[in-house]
């Protein structure tokens, strides 16, 4: 199966509130893929809509070229974390799967198996609503790993992890796109999403902002600022600011630089006689990017 | 469907409190229905002291009356009895309004006639041609079977072999045949009358059926009386008579030779409530148990509304049409399995206790306790699938279990607590799914008896399996209605 998922012209309302209007966006394989967006953007609703739970007004989901709910065996296909809380809390984790797995024609063998992978083994067997926040959201990545699918969203993943967790979900969000699998990440916060996604769809009021690679966005973020790390901060800025610079203050010891290449500033800063312990490209981060980003489109509005 | 019923089943099994209320339902079902049973005792006072009596089994195994006035002679092979009945009169006595006066007058379903019988034992073989109060002339035998056959006054029943040929004729010579039956060996051949009670049914100021059934008798007047093949004197007796009964209710004979005058009381039919306490009263819990069983069925679909677990059901099978036919095949399975472990506990060991407290029993055949103690389990089940469908319609678990007690239970309580005038009561045992408890009867109302046949006593508007359709086509409906709605709606 061709592991794409394609989001075309979705639209919803629920009421009087538009949920979705014309979002759009395709979702590759081999990549993790980020979705971020304020509360209220409209990722939950295209990812229900994605898995049939919800109709749209108008527009399509469509996953390897067909649609959700044709699909035999969809857990094979397309494996999704939409409600970690979805629990009956008097079943037991491991039952939890079993209904899951039964319902694919799968086993117990691999409902263990998935256990195993998100490290629930210890607490299968107790009731599912003494879990905490954490291991609901491993049951709930175990229940999207159920089925091996090529496709893999996850809504607000890193919710309630402690730290160990989000590395942990780093690593296998990672991994997952490694294997060749599309993966879709939901995220109101875009340092979650931090050295994970290898590309990003902003939503914003039921639609698209924008739809980059991660690198692309970085570098047009950065693009030809350079950071300083000096003591004599005050000093500096005057400095770089009379060689017609404009400069930002990023830390107690650091500055960006921008309006002037990293010879420039090297430059000015020897001739006010300036001490600085390095003058670097400035690497911006993925919230830098996000915060342009948002920036310039509602500059397009 | 067969990994999405394993996958319900899966779900139902794995849930702690939905097995509980399961054996909660069993536990109530046949709880309840047995301390009815044991509260249920039955005295007798009499001339024999306080014995009650044996009632009378019929050929067919019912419960019957074999109560009449009998002019007969012997009739050891073949044979035949002709007559003409020219007269019928009678007795009631202190008939409404007033229930103050004896009065002329004759019942619908006073009887006189002619008769070939086994015996003069109570509940043997016989078959009979004869002319009733209001019915016109008719044709019975074995007690259950009745014919209508025009209204002739001319009646014969003759015997050739075994095989026993009812006629009637308008004018004693061209005969009509009604029917045959069968009665070999020697039996006894004659003229009979009898004349059951005169019903009537009110209803209490607080509810509650008062039925009154009060003393008549008819005089039947036989003209051209032959008979052939009979041996023996004439001979008059009260089949079933007892000592120390009420003068009107004794028997007469009087032979003129050209004709015959025969006074009677009694009946020879079905015996009605009279026939002993019916197998059903021992399932008296089912209604309890079905509180149960409603609140399981629909828990089992609105549970994953209220947790939001539907969704991850619907994402599971997103055809969605198998999801609710599967989650009712399991609900179904477990209800009728349960059922049917609490029906055949409650059935035999109810009427156990019951016979140890003097009651009798109407008796019934194996395949009609059978079709009870089934049919419950069935009722159950299907009851089970309509509360499951109003969960998944109603996607909230007070509100569905509130409308399937008032679409099932609330109606059938209406009904048999005759709190209601007795017409309404029945079109509600028609009209709503609490027609399926007509499953349950064992007895059946007899359109030849006048009798008590009303829901407070439980006898139904429709027959057993007829009932049970209608529950079904609720059950069907709703659940047609309820994967609709499934379908069209988001999770």
């Amino acid at each position: 199966m061709d592991a794409t998922v394609a989001v075309n012209g979705l639209r919803k309302r629920f009421g009087a509130t538009r949920a979705l209007d014309d979002m759009t966006f395709t979702v590759r394989p081999g990549t993790v893929t980020g979705f971020v967006g304020p509360n209220g953007a409209g990722k939950s609703t295209t990812m229900r809509i994605v898995v049939g739970l919800d109709r749209p007004d108008a527009g399509s989901a469509l996953v390897g070229g067909v649609a959700y709910r044709t699909l035999k065996r969809p857990l094979t296909h397309v494996g999704a974390l939409l409600d970690a809380s979805a629990l009956q809390p008097s079943r037991t984790g491991r039952h939890h799967l079993l209904w899951l797995a039964h319902s694919q024609g799968l086993g117990t063998r691999r409902v263990d198996e998935v256990l195993g992978l998100v490290g629930l083994e210890p607490a299968a067997r107790r009731k599912a609503g003494g879990y905490s926040l954490g291991m609901r959201q491993r049951l709930g990545i175990a229940a999207a790993l159920l089925g091996d699918p090529p496709v893999l969203l996850f809504d607000e993943p890193f919710n309630g992890l402690d730290p160990d967790g989000i590395v942990w979900i780093r690593g296998l969000l990672r991994s997952l796109a490694a294997d060749g699998r599309a993966v879709l990440v939901s995220s109101h916060l875009m340092s979650e999403l931090q050295d994970v996604a290898g590309h990003l769809v902003v939503a914003g009021r039921g639609r698209v902002v924008a739809d980059r690679d991660v690198e692309d966005l970085i570098a047009a973020a950065s693009d030809g600022r350079v950071g300083v790390r000096t003591t004599a901060r005050e000093d500096a800025m005057e400095a770089l600011a009379r060689a017609g610079a404009t400069v930002t203050v990023t830390g107690p010891d650091t500055l960006t630089v921008a309006g002037l290449p990293g010879a420039g500033t090297v430059a000015a800063l020897t001739a006010a006689g300036v001490p600085f312990a390095e003058v670097s490209a400035h690497r911006a981060t993925l919230e830098e990017a996000y915060m342009e980003l948002t920036r310039e489109s509602v500059e397009f509005r | 469907m067969i990994p999405l019923l394993r996958s319900e089943w899966t779900k139902f099994r794995t849930v702690r409190g939905w097995i509980a209320g399961s054996i909660v339902a069993i536990l109530l079902t046949a709880g309840v229905g047995l301390l009815g049973a044991a509260g249920s005792v039955r005295s007798c006072e009499g001339p024999n002291g306080n014995v009650c009596p044996e009632i009378p089994i019929g050929p067919g195994g019912q419960a019957v009356v074999d109560r009449f006035s009998f002019y007969h002679r012997a009739l050891p092979g073949d044979g035949s009895i002709t007559a003409r009945v020219t007269g019928v009169s009678g007795v009631i006595t202190y008939p409404p309004p007033g229930h103050d006066r004896i009065v002329p007058g004759v019942v619908p379903w006073a009887k006189v006639g002619v008769m070939v019988k086994r015996d003069l034992t109570q509940g043997s073989a016989y078959a009979a041609v004869m002319v009733t109060g209001d019915h016109g002339t008719r044709m019975q035998d074995d007690f259950v079977n009745d014919l209508a056959a025009g209204r002739d006054p001319w009646v014969r029943l003759s015997r050739t072999g075994d095989v026993l040929t009812g006629a009637t004729s308008a004018d004693g010579r061209s005969w009509r045949v009604v029917a045959t039956t069968r009665l070999a060996g020697p039996a006894v051949i004659g003229l009979f009358a009898a004349s059951p009670c005169d019903v009537t049914l009110g209803q209490g100021s607080l509810g509650g059926v008062v039925g009154a059934c009060r003393l008549t008798n008819v005089t039947g007047r036989f003209e051209d009386v032959s008979v052939e093949g009979a041996a023996g004197t004439w001979t008059h007796d009260d089949v079933g008579g007892e000592p120390g009964a009420p003068s009107l209710s004794v028997g007469s004979a009087r032979d003129w030779g050209s004709a015959v005058q025969l006074t009677g009381s009694g009946d020879v039919a079905p015996a009605g409530v009279d026939g002993g306490a019916v197998i059903e009263r021992t399932l008296s819990g089912v209604t309890i148990g079905l509180i149960a069983v409603i609140v399981v069925a629909v828990l089992f679909v609105t549970v994953e509304y209220r947790r939001g677990l539907i969704g991850a059901t619907l994402a599971a099978t997103p055809g969605r049409t198998g999801i609710l036919p599967a989650k009712a095949a399991v609900v179904a399975a477990v209800t009728f399995a349960g059922g049917l472990v609490a029906a055949a506990i409650a059935v035999p060991a109810g009427l156990r206790l019951m016979r140890a407290n003097d009651n009798a029993i109407a008796p019934v055949t194996t395949l009609t306790g059978v079709r009870v103690i089934v049919g419950t389990a069935a009722l159950l089940a299907v009851t089970a699938v309509l509360a499951l469908a109003m969960g998944a319609i109603f996607r909230r678990s007070a509100a569905a279990v509130i409308a399937t007690i008032l679409l099932v239970l609330l109606p059938q309580l209406l009904a048999t607590a005759s709190v209601i005038p007795v017409a309404a009561a029945e079109w509600l045992l028609r009209l709503t799914p609490a027609a399926g408890f007509a499953i349950q009867q064992s007895i059946p109302a007899y359109p030849q008896v006048e009798d008590y046949s009303v829901p407070a006593l439980g006898y139904y508007p429709l027959p057993p399996w007829g009932g049970f359709a209608v529950t079904c086509l609720y059950a069907a409906a709703a659940l047609g209605a309820a994967i609709v709605l499934l379908r069209r709606r988001d999770a």
